[in-house]
């Protein structure tokens, strides 16, 4: 399979870009993402091309566009909607879990929302509170979402298609430290989109992540295989439904979890994952599953303090060798 | 039981009620490259009385048959095992019911939980080994745990997962003794290779007065009464260590712990090929008569397979000496966890200058294999030269 190297930034566009030549239903919606060409530039060059008819600039209303992308769902066609950050997308939440994520069931099946919603999110680029949270766990918590993490470029190109090809409303969370990082980018995606992919074998210990961790989690591998500890990654790639089968297969062979998540713990996907491994896993485990996640604070703006409060690779070298002593 | 009543029991004991202390015999691990051992004989059966130190069992490991010692006074109340068999470390052999305090109290700082272990308790155990105890009806009282607490982890299960059972066939498939042992030493010294920075240092160190001591020494002693140079360079080692301790102990952990006793790891190499380390125990304590007596005894127990588990598993240093057939230096391979070892070549004769005239000297290059992470260049050069200053004084040895 031919790989070309792309940013994440640019992947995600090739992504967005194939969508509208493939279908003409297709139309992007967002603040700035037309003749700004998107506030983390991802659209960048499209609304030249494409024009003001399916690159739609709008206002600074998130209840109001990502309820227009819905009804534009409802009537046919196939809407992809930016929400510049997931914080900003709480003020687009009823909407979202009231209307997007309802109206199938409500509707006896006669109606499906086939929206896409497109959101940034992560901590790491000194955006201070207001802009750095991770709320994925918000939406994996609705039923009636599906709720994506593409945490490679792979997934940040493909990822997008498949998400239109589905008849219900999915998010897609794309974390900002990613954007600038280069990558490779197969010519065809890795897997279906609900599927978890174990990005690195291992025997010893299970990390389970997503998104902006996975790079972390992958490097502290690496470390890890220095010290002889042998770490399986599991990138959990779709938020909900979640893909138990993999990272239990993975927890069967190894015997001990450890998630990390740049969620906080409190009421967290970390949680629930831990929750799963108890409930279908209990008789695998050699060790109680651990968490890692974000401190449980506001993101701090001093890059020291947000560094401190995110998840690190030394943490996760650290716990690896926690667990593997039995501690 | 749950684990929270266990761990109940555990804690709360009324006072007055008489608890039988009895602790496990475990295959023991002599050496981090070994992963099991063959019972080939008991000396010991149940209801004999031993005492800490005495010999109970032969085990045949890759390093040769060894004597393994009891580290408890009782009574051998278990036997679990019997010969021949293959048992992978830390496997429980014996139980032995203590009948001396002293032990208890040693102990319980070890591992306050191991102690207290009584035997109407339901152990604690991990999830997957309780699976695994109901599918193969393993009793989990008989295993010791290592996890927290003292629970059962996989790792204290015998041959109980695949990966074990693989590494126990790949084992047996490299038949022969010696075959093993070349393993065992490729392991302890690739992993030397890999994590330890070593750095070396060589001095040539005149014998002159050593050999001149010897000579007077041994002239009315019966050959096997004699004094060999090796006696005086352990001895002379032994008192540099006691001045500079700090290339005397272990790393492990990130840090280097110190070791109180010095005990002088002296490698054997064996006519059917590869080689054991015995140690000589507390040589700064021996007489040189008494160093030599230890030698010969070593020598000859490592040669035929008789050296006790203490032996292999607790010196704090190594030397190396090939005597004559040796090379002019050695630059050795430290055996973890020590961070030091001291490689003496063969004795060979150098012109030297003294006052003006030039002199016939006998000198030896002594050289320092040292662990960088532990010790310094400044160190080493001062524990070389001390060694010299000793052997130039032998009868002060």
């Amino acid at each position: 399979m031919n790989a070309q190297t792309l940013t994440y930034r640019e992947a995600l566009r090739a992504g967005i870009e194939q969508a509208l030549e493939d279908d003409e239903r297709v139309f992007l919606m967002g603040e700035d993402v037309g003749r700004y060409g998107g506030c983390y530039a991802v659209s960048k060059g499209l609304f030249d091309y494409y024009g003001e008819q399916r690159i739609i600039d709008t206002p600074l209303c998130e209840s109001g566009f990502v309820g227009v992308g819905i009804g534009a769902a409802l009537g046919g066609l196939r809407p992809i909607v930016e929400v510049m950050t997931v914080n900003f997308s709480l003020l687009a939440m009823d909407q979202i879990v009231n209307s997007a994520a309802t109206l199938r069931h409500m509707s006896g099946g006669q109606f499906n929302i086939p929206v896409v919603i497109r959101m940034a999110c992560g901590a790491g680029r000194q955006l201070a509170a207001q802009h750095s949270h991770s709320w994925e766990n918000f939406y994996a918590h609705i039923p009636g979402l599906k709720v994506l993490s593409p945490a490679t470029h792979t997934d940040a190109r493909h990822m997008l298609g498949q998400a239109l090809e589905d008849p219900d409303p999915v998010i897609i969370f794309e974390h900002v430290m990613l954007l600038n990082e280069n990558g490779e980018v197969s010519e065809s995606p890795e897997a279906d989109m609900e599927s978890a992919l174990v990005r690195r074998q291992g025997d010893d210990v299970t990390l389970i992540t997503y998104g902006g961790c996975l790079h972390k989690a992958l490097t502290a591998a690496n470390k890890l295989a220095e010290l002889n500890i042998s770490a399986e990654v599991v990138d959990l790639r779709c938020l909900r439904p979640l893909d138990t089968d993999t990272f239990l297969g993975s927890v069967e062979k190894t015997h001990r979890a450890i998630i990390i998540d740049e969620g906080w713990k409190t009421c967290g996907l970390a949680g629930e994952i831990s929750a799963i491994i108890m409930e279908q896993g209990f008789w695998f485990l050699d060790a109680p599953v651990k968490r890692l996640c974000t401190a449980e604070v506001p993101i701090p703006y001093p890059s020291h303090l947000e560094q401190a409060a995110l998840p690190q690779v030394k943490q996760i070298v650290e716990m690896a060798q926690a667990i593997m002593e039995g501690r | 039981m749950d684990r929270e009543s266990g761990h109940k029991g555990l804690q709360v004991k009324p006072e007055g009620l008489v608890t039988e202390i009895v602790e496990d015999i475990v295959m023991p691990s002599l050496g981090a490259d070994m992963t099991e051992g063959i019972l080939v004989e008991w000396l010991v059966k149940c209801g004999d009385p031993v005492k800490r130190g005495d010999i109970i069992a032969v085990i045949e490991t890759q390093k040769g048959a060894i004597d393994m010692e009891v580290y408890h006074t009782g009574v051998i109340s278990e036997i679990l095992h019997q010969p021949i068999v293959t048992l992978p470390v830390g496997t429980v052999m014996a139980r032995v019911k203590l009948t001396e305090h002293s032990d208890r109290s040693k102990v319980t700082q070890l591992d306050s939980v191991a102690v207290t272990q009584v035997e109407t308790r339901t152990p604690l155990a991990s999830p997957v080994v309780r699976k695994v105890a109901m599918e193969q009806k393993l009793d989990l009282t008989a295993v010791r745990g290592s996890g927290p607490q003292g629970a059962i982890l996989l790792r204290d299960l015998p041959e109980t997962t695949e990966e074990m059972r693989a590494s126990t066939q790949a084992s047996k498939q490299s038949s022969g003794a010696t075959k093993k042992m070349r393993g065992a030493i490729a392991s302890a010294m690739t992993k030397s290779k890999n994590e330890i920075p070593h750095f070396y240092q060589s001095l040539d160190i005149e014998l002159g007065n050593a050999q001149e001591w010897l000579k007077k020494t041994n002239e009315y002693r019966s050959p096997d009464q004699h004094i060999l140079l090796l006696a005086l360079l352990l001895k002379a080692a032994a008192k540099a260590l006691t001045k500079y301790p700090d290339l005397n102990g272990f790393y492990e952990n990130n840090q280097f712990v110190h070791a109180e006793e010095i005990h002088i790891g002296n490698v054997i190499s064996l006519r059917q090929g590869g080689l054991v380390v015995p140690a000589i125990h507390h040589v700064d304590k021996l007489s040189v008569d008494e160093t030599m007596q230890a030698i010969r005894d070593i020598s000859a127990r490592g040669r035929n397979g008789h050296l006790r588990s203490s032996e292999l598993t607790d010196a704090t240093i190594t030397i190396t000496n090939m005597g004559e057939r040796g090379t002019d230096t050695v630059f050795a391979v430290i055996y973890p966890p020590q961070v030091a070892i001291i490689g003496f070549g063969k004795i060979r004769e150098k012109l030297q200058l003294v006052e003006g005239d030039l002199v016939n000297c006998d000198v030896m290059s002594v050289c320092l294999s040292a662990d960088h992470r532990v010790i310094d260049g400044m160190l080493g050069a001062k524990f070389l030269n001390a060694l010299s200053k000793q052997l130039q004084k032998p009868e002060l040895l």
